[in-house]
């Protein structure tokens, strides 16, 4: 019999622990993939956020480091240095990588660290119960937000890949999403290429992934694909800013 | 090897080189800037990594990732800096890393002054960050001792798998003193020590190899779970406080009428005090705790001679130390305490005369 899909070897036999719908699992599914593909398994690490992937660092079947909220790209610069003969990644929420992270990620960026890193935006905080993020839209409403995120009083969602995009050392810089098969299948890409190029030893990548939190958002799983697509894609629009390897600047 | 005349700060990273160090990250602050300084120029001659991160933050847990990965790496700041550095400290004990980090003390607290202080004693011994840790601190009071603490703080690190702090001040990171550093590591001897972590950090599948998953982690969500772990960290500490304790007597005997507890920068000002009443007649002891944590508890107290009146506490600071040697006399005699703040060092003539009103 031949085995044409299986759980990738890069994932623990652990289940994951998201809710219903969560996308998550399916981010950490394109990571494996992508390391089990380039067979680098015996060489892959990678660093966990604060969030609701805080337990990612017991789902990938390869060393793994939890950082504390925000600090992954600090930690995954102290291990690429410590072992330049591993491949580092990060993995962070919008929590994480945008408010209390935000001096982190655009530093190990502005380095151009060797390491790629994984960017969940869902624009809205999922472990602690639906808080506002640096990345809610206007007027959506959070537990923090109850009456709409007003950007006259707390300001307008930030743009991650577009920030970090003004820096001269990223190499690879792409938004893509996770709402239907297509554009997981270009996600997938867009992980591997991360990945490859941090094996090349390229320089720094930057993958950010448009996500649902149908949980705090009250939404169901497919309706909030629907609704990730009506109200986030406007504003964080899919686009490749930076590709050094195949010429775009 | 001759004796090299140079700053603390820049003899505690020559020796931390010595001892293997090839990673330090680190943010620039008074009074420990020559530390940073040395390291960026010496590390690149080493084939070692010098980052000068974004913040005492980053810098902290740049070290956490690189301690996760078996390697001997240090961090260095002063006072302000070493409390926001405290987050990033309590995941390493958690995690239980092997890592080094210098404080050269100043005046606080906030902003305070860049003079030589000793406030941060109850931020070192006593937690500093959330949780139940404990550090290992070693505290300095002449330049070659800072160079020594160096070496003996890796290895300390990498015995236990818990940081070391290393608790001098700014006037043993700007006084100039005679050192002698000790040979160097080859690289063969940093690899050699890289490998008693292979079995917990995080390193390369070696091919053949049993396929390893290894998790640098100080979270348990379940609390049975967690209460094991801190429990487990408390023997841990437990070993350490008996194997770990380091303190020098100074002029200590029978004829003591008074018995002085310094620690420190503090100590040598009270040793040239002691030694002037000495002359006089007056016998005075001290007492030195070298390691602040574990804490010479019995030490001070069997110091403690026959005809000694009490026991004097000097420090740089408003009694920090005081509390653990009331702890150490437990009533038997009185403590008193002086000390100097606002970065402001006591002289001799001001301890001698303190300690001529027990005669």
């Amino acid at each position: 019999m031949e085995i044409i899909a299986q759980r990738p070897k890069a994932l623990t036999k652990l289940g994951f622990t998201y809710c219903p719908g969560c996308l998550h699992g399916v981010a950490h599914r394109l990571i494996a993939e992508a390391v089990d593909e380039m067979e680098l398994n015996n060489v892959m690490c990678g660093v966990a956020p604060v969030g609701c992937s805080v337990f990612a660092y017991k789902f990938f079947d390869f060393d793994m480091a939890e950082a504390a909220h925000g600090r992954a790209p600090a930690v995954a610069t102290g291990m690429k240095r410590a072992r330049p003969d591993m491949h580092v990644f990060t993995y962070q929420g919008d929590g994480d990588l945008a408010a209390i992270g935000t001096a982190e990620i655009v530093h190990a960026a502005n380095r151009g660290e060797h390491i790629s890193v994984f960017f969940v935006n869902n624009a809205i905080y999922g472990m602690t119960g639906g808080q506002m993020a640096p990345t809610t839209l206007p007027e959506m409403k959070t537990t923090t937000s109850p009456y709409g995120r007003k950007t006259d009083d707390i300001g307008f969602p930030i743009r991650m890949s577009e920030l970090i995009s003004t820096l001269v050392a990223p190499y690879y810089i792409e938004r893509v999403s996770l709402l239907s098969p297509a554009e997981i299948i270009k996600a997938k890409k867009a992980v591997a290429k991360a990945i490859r190029y941090n094996k090349e030893r390229r320089g720094f990548t930057f993958v950010e992934l448009i996500s649902t939190c149908p949980t705090n958002w009250g939404i169901d799983p497919i309706k909030s694909r629907d609704w990730a697509r009506e109200n986030m894609l406007p504003f964080f629009k899919i686009q490749c800013f930076r590709d050094k390897g195949e010429g775009v600047e | 090897m001759a004796k090299i005349l140079m700053k603390g700060n820049e003899a505690v990273a020559e020796a931390a080189i010595r001892a293997g160090c090839r990673l330090y990250f680190a943010y620039p602050i008074t009074p420990q800037s020559e530390l940073i300084e040395y390291m960026a120029k010496t590390m690149p001659k080493v084939k070692g990594t010098f980052i000068q991160a974004e913040s005492e933050v980053a810098a902290i847990n740049m070290v956490y990732g690189a301690s996760g990965c078996g390697k001997r790496v240090m961090t260095s700041s002063s006072s302000p800096g070493i409390s926001l550095k405290m987050e990033g400290i309590s995941y390493i004990a958690g995690a239980q890393l092997p890592a080094v980090i210098v404080n050269v003390q100043r005046g606080g607290p906030g902003l305070g002054d860049i003079q030589p202080a000793q406030g941060d004693y109850f931020q070192a011994t006593k937690g500093g960050g959330h949780g139940d840790y404990r550090l290992i601190v070693l505290a300095p009071s002449t330049v070659q001792e800072f160079a020594d603490m160096a070496s003996e703080a890796f290895d300390l690190a990498d015995k236990y798998r818990n940081p070391v702090l290393i608790l001098s001040d700014g006037m043993l990171g700007q006084m100039m003193e005679p050192v002698e550093f000790k040979p160097a590591k080859t690289d063969e001897e940093i690899e050699e020590l890289g490998k008693q972590h292979l079995s917990w950090c995080i390193c390369p599948n070696e091919d053949g190899a049993a396929h390893h998953h290894h998790e640098i982690n100080s979270l348990e969500i379940d609390p049975t779970v967690l209460e094991k772990h801190v429990n487990e960290l408390y023997k841990k500490y437990a070993i350490i406080e008996q194997n770990e304790i380091r303190y020098e007597e100074f002029n200590v005997c029978d004829d003591n009428e008074v018995l002085c507890v310094a620690w420190g920068t503090a100590s040598r000002i009270v040793k040239s005090a002691i030694n002037e009443l000495k002359a006089e007649g007056k016998s005075v002891g001290l007492i030195r705790p070298i390691n602040v944590w574990p804490y010479p508890y019995a030490q001070v107290a069997n110091a403690i001679g026959k005809k000694v009146k009490k026991v004097y506490v000097f420090e740089l600071n408003t009694g920090q130390m005081l509390e653990d040697v009331k702890i150490a006399v437990c009533g038997k005699v009185p403590v008193d305490f002086w000390g100097k703040v606002g970065g402001i060092v006591f002289t001799p003539a001001e301890i001698k005369a303190k300690l001529e009103t027990c005669f």
